[in-house]
């Protein structure tokens, strides 16, 4: 609808049936893909608006993931002297931080986005999933910008990354995903119960504690391969640990058995994150259309 | 082939009671539902909310198996049929179900029952401005605003000088919207929703904003806009803009489509009903607007000498009981006249007459005497407000009615009627003389 018949590839005035809607709605992807220029200019405007008028900018996206650098990398690193798979604390942590804060905002900003979008949700209409959608892709430019620093510091103490950089791309698609699943879900549940946003940082903080500290390894060597498995269940650690290793693992080399072999990718460690991520994205998908007839009336 | 655009069958919307204002409920009142697995605390809260549930009970029409307790119709039954290029004026009171079936058919919100076809393109108009953030530039927001409304950026692009040039903010284009004055942003906002090129749009109350030569310039995009032959569905308050614009007209009352026809009979019927309204005393009305601070009590319309029946010519004495808990400081009484289009005639303002500067008691009545009324015979109509220190304590739209007789006003035993004049004027005719 609302396309002009200058729009070449709409030919016929759309017929639309405004009926009840019961239960499951099945995502409509022509509908989306006939607004997809509104889902270019929402997160244009995310991305736009989201450092006006302060004095540093885009800095900020990498100010905030250094400064916990510093931060968790002293005190985990330098004075708990908690293990790090050999690597230099501070680039250790930093790693974990730069998936991990894309997909901590794109989480807590989404499951607020609905409630912040009122004002457009209760005058007009458009595909509301562009909503969460938007922001999980906005912020990929703040991922960008701080995966620069990221990469920098490599260089400078490591020297050039492996070819298994091209795995970056896969690993963060698995961090949107489950980004936009989760919020999708909270921020429907947000417009009936405000609760949400209270819990949300609550959860981020704590599940950051228990996604960017420790390595992997640790834990299977405490606790055996279920324990090491089950830790996989939250698929920011397959995401982080992967993207460890791409960056920086596979260019080490352990000493096993008086044999020095590569360290092994943690395949295991991703994959069981997988499944995870897409129930949580079905999940999200489904609630939020269960619910979305009911944003207007009531957010 | 058949002409009719947006055809609506049976179409209802229910609501829970309390549902629109404030049903954000915490999980807490979910948790208090399944109070076995809590404490005494737990219970409690689920006793108050069984209480709060059983008032809304009470307070719902109960025989109707349709509508159970604690639920109510915004919008039921409505049947509608709109051909091409009609431009239908929908009109009722507030909370008569305007809005509700403009945010179906704009597919804001979805309907309980009953089903709407809609053939064309459709834009609504809801608000103007949607969506415009003030950080960006009025180039920024234009875009943004037009791909909100539906337009893509090939469009856009082609209207943008037409836009920028209606909205008359050439200057300023590349300046955040935040940096403009009120008036320049409803100009932009209105001037993007205007040049969007919709078969079907749906406008709400869009009108009444920004200064009247802009309005006059909206109205008359409007008017193009149904001259164009596409079709408008129009809501509004404003009965001479109803009037102007629209061809056919629906009145809706509690949610129901009451009445449709041609606009100036619909209007009538609107403005008679509501004049039944006001047969319930002033103090008793519920549909009331203002926080509260101070209530009027009772309002009534005589002559100079007292006397109900009114007559071209006499003084109106409009007497307004009030009542509040304290004195009133800074108070300030207005009182609105509006003609059987519901057109204001005349607005009253006890500023303009030095207003009350002392303490008033919390309970009394005022009184305005104005000069001698000219007008033709007819229904009119009165809306009352009280101020305190210009905050809205209480508004009553419709507060009472009167009935101007037909009188001999020019004393030629011929009458003037409202269809021919609305105001007389004593008037000297005679030859010129011309100057050389």
């Amino acid at each position: 609808m609302a396309e002009s018949a200058t729009v070449p590839q709409i030919s016929d005035p759309p017929t639309i049936r405004i009926r009840p809607s019961r239960g499951w709605i099945a995502i409509d992807f022509r509908e989306l893909w006939r607004w997809r220029e509104l889902l270019y200019f929402l997160t244009w405007r995310d991305v736009k608006v989201k450092y006006k008028q302060t004095l540093l900018g885009f800095a900020w996206a990498v100010l905030v993931p250094v400064g916990n650098m510093v931060v968790l990398g002293t005190i985990f690193g330098k004075v708990a002297k908690l293990p790090t798979d050999g690597l230099d604390p501070y680039l250790f942590i930093l790693a974990g931080l730069v998936p991990w804060q894309y997909f901590a905002n794109s989480l807590s900003m989404s499951s607020n986005s609905l409630v912040g979008y009122s004002h457009l949700i209760t005058k007009i209409y458009f595909p509301r999933l562009f909503v969460p959608l938007g922001i999980c892709i906005a912020n990929i430019v703040d991922f960008l910008l701080a995966f620069s620093v990221l990469l920098v510091m490599i260089l400078v103490m490591m020297g050039l990354p492996a070819a298994t950089f091209v795995l970056i791309p896969f690993l963060m698609l698995i961090a949107m995903t489950l980004a936009l699943g989760m919020g999708t879900a909270l921020s429907a549940m947000n417009v009936k119960y405000r609760d949400i946003k209270f819990v949300v940082p609550f959860i981020v903080q704590i599940w950051m504690y228990c996604s960017i500290i420790v390595p992997a390894s640790l834990i299977r060597e405490k606790w055996g391969s279920l324990a090491y498995y089950l830790y996989g269940v939250n698929p920011m650690a397959g995401v982080i640990e992967g993207i460890r290793w791409c960056l920086l693992h596979n260019r080490m080399f352990v000493e096993k058995e008086g044999v020095h072999s590569a360290v092994e990718a943690p395949w295991g460690l991703m994959a069981a994150g997988v499944p995870m991520t897409v129930l949580t994205l079905v999940f999200g998908l489904y609630y939020f259309k269960r619910m979305e007839k009911m944003f207007a009336d009531i957010v | 082939m058949s002409d009719v655009v947006i055809q609506i069958q049976g179409l209802g919307k229910r609501y829970r009671l309390g549902q629109t204002v404030d049903l954000s409920r915490t999980f807490r009142e979910t948790l208090a539902t399944l109070p076995r697995f809590f404490g005494q605390k737990a219970r409690q809260a689920a006793r108050t909310l069984a209480a709060s549930r059983a008032a809304a009970r009470a307070a719902a029409e109960s025989s109707d198996p349709e509508t159970p307790p604690g639920t109510f119709w915004a919008l039921r039954d409505v049947d509608l049929e709109v051909q091409q290029g009609e431009v239908v004026g929908i009109i009722g009171r507030n909370g008569a179900g305007k809005s509700t079936l403009l945010k179906i058919l704009s597919r804001i919100t979805t309907p309980t029952k009953g089903e709407a076809l809609i053939r064309g393109r459709l834009a609504s108009l809801l608000e103007v401005g949607t969506g415009f953030h003030p950080e960006l530039t009025g180039r920024e927001n234009i875009y943004l605003n037009g791909a909100i409304l539906g337009m893509n950026r090939f469009e856009i692009t082609r209207k943008f000088d037409e836009i920028v040039a209606f909205a008359e903010v050439e200057k300023f284009i590349d300046t955040p919207v935040k940096r403009y004055s009120s008036g320049m942003y409803v100009r932009l906002a209105f001037s993007v929703a205007a040049h969007l090129e919709p078969e079907i749009m749906i406008v709400d109350e869009v009108l009444a904003v920004g200064d009247a030569e802009f309005q006059k310039r909206c109205l008359g995009r409007m008017s193009d806009v149904a001259r164009e032959g596409r079709t408008v569905l129009f809501v509004s308050h404003n009965m001479a803009a109803v009037l102007s614009l629209c061809t056919r007209a629906c009145l809706l009352e509690k949610g129901r489509l009451v009445l449709e026809g041609p606009t100036p009979n619909v209007i009538n019927e609107y403005i008679n009903r509501a004049a039944k309204e006001i047969d319930v005393p002033l103090d008793e009305r519920t549909d009331r607007k203002g926080d509260g601070r101070a209530r009027l009590t009772s309002v009534s319309v005589r002559n100079e000498r007292g006397e109900s029946s009114l007559r071209c010519g006499d003084r109106l004495r409009i007497a307004l009981g009030y009542r509040a808990d304290a004195a009133l400081k800074g108070a300030k009484f207005l009182v609105g006249v509006y003609d059987h289009f519901d057109r204001p005639v005349f607005f009253l303002d006890s500023q303009s007459d030095g207003g009350f500067h002392a303490e008033l008691p919390a309970t009394g009545e005022i009184v305005c005497l104005t000069e001698p009324i000219n007008l033709t015979p007819g229904p009119c109509r009165v809306n009352v407000a009280v101020l305190l220190n210009e905050f809205l304590a209480d508004h009553v739209i419709g507060a009472c009615g009167f009935e101007v007789e037909s009188e001999d006003f020019y004393g030629t035993g011929r009458l003037t009627e409202r269809k021919n004049a609305l105001c007389l004027l004593r008037q000297d005719w005679d030859l010129g003389t011309i100057d050389a």
